[in-house]
């Protein structure tokens, strides 16, 4: 198939998928079943919770959709086009499409904050450096960094580092957005403040997003919909009221937390 | 003889058992060295291909030419100087034995270029820029600094371990020749201190006999040496995995590895200069 008939084909499948679609998703390390079988879709403008105990996969499958990593078997979507199989080249296309916030934000160690945002911007984009040098005061400015330009991820606070680590995943404007335990290792109100930045950002846009995490309560506050994963697979997907109504068991006490 | 025989049949079953145990080990073993290189040519094919297609990351390889170079040469140096003084004191003795005083230069001249050098330049890089290297990428690896770089569509082949491996490639020889200037100074000193003759008198009789052929072969084998540090301890930082002990085990195997390498190819390498260049 040529490129402009590939082309095509992922315009029409644009048009009638989700920008994320994953199905009977299938993931193992060694003896290890991480992943058995997930679908899930997340449509334009919702953000989807993903939950579940630690170990359940729930990382491994953010990766998956990025490309970061192979899945066994199945498949994974991006915008009506597979890319389980991709070429790096068109992978990274794809992957300029998403931003991708790490649990631990990930950071250049050796750039400063405003070098960390720039840093794709650099390298994918035939901005002037002053174009560049706003955009990144912008992002930073959203997300409330602004006056931490030149200081080294070393010497800012964890909450500091998801916030620099959320305005380099917004570098290109992305429609995707996948963000790996926002919230984690953060107190009570810098988790909230965090939660509050996502809602903005989320906030007349048409992005779809995917939040995984172990905070129920922020999960309730940021998302849509929710996704209860054990054991590789995912037990139920609705709204807050949905898990609520289920009478399985580990719904019932993941909700408790007992 | 009951008690015997059983004895015996336990003996004979904990022998079986040992050989079992060291034959799978040794199997594992032979199947890690295979696994090792076949990761590693993988490596070195992502490698050339970051390294000749554009775009280049000039300003990253910049900086690791005085990261890796600069901020080597004051150990290279001071090694390179030590050198020069126990070469001259130890030969000094023992030429004074056959009567070849007068040889000293020359000896101190030609060891160093043509070896010691080089040698030592490449396992003092080894020892600083590889275990640097190593731990460098190890951390990045499992920070997932890497995987936010691959995220965000950039080619970590490219920014960290191209730039990296050619630093090494290029450093190398310029170190080594800061190396041989040191050694062949501190060589003149040391032979100044008990038998005192002008440094040109001394590098007189050094270099009378020294041809491009003695210098340029040894020296330019520091390029291999280069590539071996900089493609080993990239490889093994870029494949580190399970927390801070991961970084460890990067950084001691980088150098314990790269070390190893370097001493391997040196062995085939002056067979070969003294094949090509007689």
């Amino acid at each position: 198939m040529t490129a402009v008939a590939m082309d095509t084909v992922a315009r029409v499948n644009e048009r009638a998928e989700p920008p994320i679609c994953v199905k009977d998703l299938h993931k193992s390390f060694g003896d290890q079943i991480v992943l058995n079988g997930i679908d899930l879709e997340v449509a334009q403008g919702e953000i989807l919770a993903i939950l579940g105990r630690s170990g359940t996969g729930k990382s491994v499958l953010l990766k998956l959709i990025i490309g970061l990593q192979k899945p066994d078997s199945g498949s994974v979507r991006i915008h009506g086009q597979e890319i389980s199989n991709l070429p790096l080249e068109q992978l990274n296309q794809i992957r300029k499409k998403i931003g991708f916030s790490f649990q631990y934000s990930a950071l250049y160690d050796s750039l400063t904050v405003e070098e960390n945002v720039a840093f794709s911007l650099e390298r994918h984009t035939k901005m002037s450096a002053t174009e560049r040098n706003e955009r990144v005061r912008k992002l930073l400015a959203d997300v409330g960094m602004e006056k931490d330009l030149e200081k080294m991820p070393g010497e800012i606070s964890g909450g500091m580092q998801k916030r620099v680590g959320l305005a380099r995943a917004l570098a290109f404007e992305p429609d995707i957005l996948l963000f790996d335990e926002p919230t984690a290792g953060l107190d009570p109100i810098t988790a909230g403040e965090i939660g509050e930045l996502i809602l903005e950002l989320q906030k007349d846009s048409k992005r779809a997003s995917i939040v995984v995490t172990h905070d129920l309560h922020g999960a309730r506050t940021v998302s849509d919909r929710l996704a209860l994963m054990d054991h590789g697979n995912i037990l139920i997907q609705g709204t807050f009221e949905d898990l609520q109504k289920s009478r399985d068991k580990f719904v019932a006490q993941f909700l408790s937390g007992s | 003889m009951l008690t015997l025989a059983t004895v015996s049949s336990a003996a004979a079953t904990d022998w079986a058992g040992q050989l079992k145990t060291a034959l799978t080990s040794a199997k594992t073993l032979f199947a890690n060295f295979f696994e090792w290189f076949g990761e590693f040519s993988i490596f070195c094919g992502r490698l050339v291909r970051a390294a000749f297609v554009p775009p280049f990351e000039f300003r990253e390889f910049a900086r690791q030419l005085d990261e890796l170079g600069s901020k080597s040469l004051p150990l290279v140096a001071f090694a390179g100087a030590a050198t020069g003084v126990v070469l001259s004191l130890e030969t000094r003795d023992s030429l004074l034995r056959f009567g070849a005083k007068s040889l000293l230069p020359a000896v101190i001249v030609f060891s160093i270029i043509k070896e010691s050098g080089p040698i030592i330049t490449a396992l003092v890089v080894s020892g600083r820029v590889a275990a640097g290297i190593g731990a460098e990428l190890g951390a990045m690896r499992v920070t997932e600094q890497i995987d936010a770089m691959e995220a965000s569509a950039v080619n970590p082949y490219k920014f960290l371990v191209a730039t990296r491996v050619f630093a090494c490639v290029l450093m190398l020889p310029l170190l080594t020749l800061a190396a041989d200037f040191c050694g062949i100074l501190m060589g003149w000193v040391a032979n100044t201190m008990t038998d005192a003759v002008s440094l040109r008198l001394f590098l007189n009789d050094g270099f009378q006999a020294v041809t491009f052929n003695d210098f340029l072969p040894s020296t330019f084998k520091t390029l291999v040496f280069g590539l071996i540090i900089g493609s080993v301890a990239c490889f093994q930082g870029m494949r580190t995995q399970g927390g801070t002990q991961g970084v460890e085990r990067a950084a001691a195997s980088s150098v314990v590895l790269s070390s190893l390498f370097v001493i391997l190819a040196d062995v085939l390498l002056v067979r070969l200069i003294l094949v090509l260049f007689p």
